[in-house]
């Protein structure tokens, strides 16, 4: 190592009386530091029509990987011009880190092909795909319904802490904010309400308005949103980590039914408990109503409640529940399908969970519309 | 492989001479009230290949986390280079960080990125270079593991034993002066563990790193240390400190015997006996 190490690297060209380029390399190469650029010394090799390349490293300053990276490149260039390469004075470390670089050949067609197919494949591709899909969520959909019968018929193999903790997990832990949102859904409904019915003096039809409104849409779509947010996220994201990390294969080698241990609990708890959870926020988002009419439209608490009471029908409350139920069906179903389909890597999770959450919204707001049809026609 | 591998490769012989690089002193490892082990004090050299050894779940992993700093000791401290590693503020410390590179136990890397993206994370970030050469660098490395031609793989389209390797191609993206290993060869086919232990040696002898690895293999052992710890699960603490070779050969302490040479000599001595 002589001692004029420059602080930035360099590398010239230059030619023996032998006709033989020596390409010289000297200073402190730091890939902190940047490195210098290759090609100008390619074409400069290139231009003299060298046929044979010695490398000189005798001025050579601290070095790292980004000398062993012009190197391996300098020597790459050189097979494939079809130069001779001499390594002359070079540092012993640098040479077994070269030979190391080369020791693995390329493997073969290893490098992914980056097709871009016409617009029309990826169209009919795309298509394909999405019918693949409708066909792959059939098929879920029918083991779902057959552990489900099996479960009911007491056939199934799985434990009841994990069904008592799904049921804890999306009833009782889901309260606070349930009773956050519905009260606030109450309170909004009321304001709207009251804007227009007061220039009509009839306020008292806000706790009518607000009680049919809560009862047989809000309270059961919120609820339906607020849990496919917090839980079919979190089973999409739970069942996806169980894929990534092979534990649903385990289950499946031990022959326990993925769908009746992992699916079926979970879609049994969400039914079960989303209508408790829309009747609770039934009360709560009429509450809300209530605390405007009393503050705002200076209503009594009691005449309140009791037109409260008195708009609403036991179909319309049952009508409510029974979608309730249906919505968190849909949002177990969007939920453990995602995490099923989950892909083997850390980022799939977080794709799967964000899928469960659409695919659970949509599936509600479209549920939702064919009940308003359904429920027109049978006079609810 | 900054100044260290310099200064390495023209004067390995005097290595002895100068301070160590990590020095652990009076370390206890606990989780709240429960202590991992206690009262751990050794030193590793420059340009040493370092072992820390002990059977299943004695703390080995948990050690490593110490000395990179992703767990606080329950007392004691950790010294790089004379520096105090434990005690220096967050930027202080973070400055030492940059100059380790460490392989995680099932390799970790970033599943949305590709390899090459992998590698040249801590380039983009901590260096100058232009993003060709960044490609450039990464694929270098790569090729130092084998893996050329694979640049522009996700970590979920190759196999395990490819994950550490892309892991370990990462570890020594910035060309690290300190290098943690965490158990390179578990869940690798014999010849493959072989020639992770090659490169391994190749890697210290050419960079001139420290290579600390957390392995319970006893051919790695034999084949790569120059030095060891053995973390004792019974009394919590270092059961024996020296070259593994001479630990098989002349210890006392039964349990390291028994360790280093597969419980074997015991067996015979108790057929001997009985």
């Amino acid at each position: 190592m002589i001692a004029q190490n420059a602080h930035s690297p360099s590398v010239t060209v230059d030619h023996d009386p032998a006709g033989t380029a020596v390409v010289r390399i000297g200073g402190s190469w730091r890939l902190r530091h940047g490195m210098p650029a290759a090609e100008p010394i390619e074409h400069a090799l290139e231009a003299a029509g060298a046929r044979a390349v010695r490398l000189d490293a005798t001025a050579i300053g601290p070095w790292d990987s980004s000398l062993v990276s012009f190197v391996v490149r300098l020597e790459e260039f050189c097979r494939a011009k079809n130069i001779a390469i001499e390594r002359g004075v070079l540092p012993a470390g640098l040479a077994r880190m070269v030979a190391l670089a080369q020791a693995v050949p390329e493997t073969r067609g290893a490098r992914a092909p980056q097709i871009s197919a016409p617009l029309l494949e990826r169209v009919g591709a795309a298509a394909l795909e999405r019918f693949a899909g409708t066909l792959r969520f059939l098929d879920f959909l029918g083991e779902a319904v057959i552990a489900l019968g099996r479960m009911l018929t007491g056939r199934a193999r799985f434990r009841r802490i994990d069904l008592l903790e799904a049921i804890q997990t999306c009833g009782a832990n889901a309260l606070g904010i349930v009773t956050l949102i519905s009260y606030l859904v109450g309170v909004i409904l009321a304001f709207m309400g009251a804007v227009q019915l007061q220039q009509f003096g009839a306020a008292i039809y806000v706790a009518d308005l607000v009680a049919i409104g809560m009862v047989r849409e809000m309270g059961a779509m919120m609820t339906g949103i607020i849990m496919s947010g917090r839980t079919g996220a979190a089973f999409a994201a739970q069942l996806g980590t169980m894929k990534v990390t092979q534990e649903i294969d385990a289950l499946a080698t031990m022959g326990i039914s993925p769908m009746e241990f992992l699916t079926a609990p979970r879609i049994v708890a969400l039914a079960l408990m989303m209508p408790l959870l829309c009747l609770y926020s039934d009360f709560v988002g009429i509450l809300g109503g209530a605390t405007v009419g009393v503050s705002m439209l200076g209503l009594s608490l009691r005449t309140y409640l009791r037109e409260s009471t008195g708009a609403i029908l036991a179909a319309t409350l049952i009508g409510g529940l029974v979608k309730s139920a249906v919505y968190g069906v849909l949002v177990a179903l969007a939920g453990c399908y995602e995490g099923f389909a989950c892909g083997g890597s850390s980022s799939a999770v977080g794709d799967a969970a964000t899928r469960a959450v659409v695919a659970a919204i949509v599936a509600i707001v479209v549920a939702c519309g064919i009940f308003a049809v359904l429920f027109n026609i049978l006079g609810i | 492989m900054t100044g260290a591998m310099a200064n390495f490769t023209k004067s390995g012989s005097d290595a002895t001479a100068r301070p160590a690089h990590i020095d652990v002193r009076g370390l206890t490892m606990a989780f709240g009230s429960f202590v991992v082990m206690r009262d751990l004090t050794f030193s590793i050299r420059h340009s040493e290949i370092f072992i820390i050894m002990g059977g299943s779940g004695c703390g080995k992993s948990t050690l490593m986390r110490h000395l990179i700093g992703l767990i606080e000791p329950a007392a004691g401290e950790v010294l790089y280079d004379g520096v105090n590693f434990t005690s220096a503020a967050p930027e202080e410390r973070e400055a030492m960080l940059r100059r380790f590179g460490v392989l995680y136990q099932s390799g970790a890397l970033w599943s949305s990125m590709t390899l090459a993206e992998n590698v040249g994370l801590p380039l983009g970030e901590f260096t100058d270079l232009a993003p060709r050469e960044i490609r450039e660098i990464a694929s270098l490395k790569l090729a130092l593991v084998g893996l050329k031609g694979f640049e522009d793989y996700y970590p979920s389209q190759i196999s395990g034993g490819m994950q550490k390797r892309a892991g370990l191609a990462r570890a020594i993206a910035l060309d690290p002066e300190a290098l943690f290993l965490d158990e390179p060869s578990a869940g690798l086919d014999p010849v493959s563990s072989r020639l992770l232990d090659e490169l391994i040696l190749q890697l210290r002898d050419s960079l001139g790193a420290t290579v600390v690895v957390v392995t319970h293999e006893l051919a790695s052992i034999f084949a790569i240390g120059d030095n060891s710890v053995f973390l004792d699960a019974e009394t919590r603490t270092m059961g024996a400190l020296g070259n593994p070779r001479e630990l098989r050969d002349h210890t006392e302490n039964p349990r390291v015997r028994r360790f280093l040479t597969r419980g074997e000599i015991n067996l015979e001595s108790a057929a001997h006996n009985g």
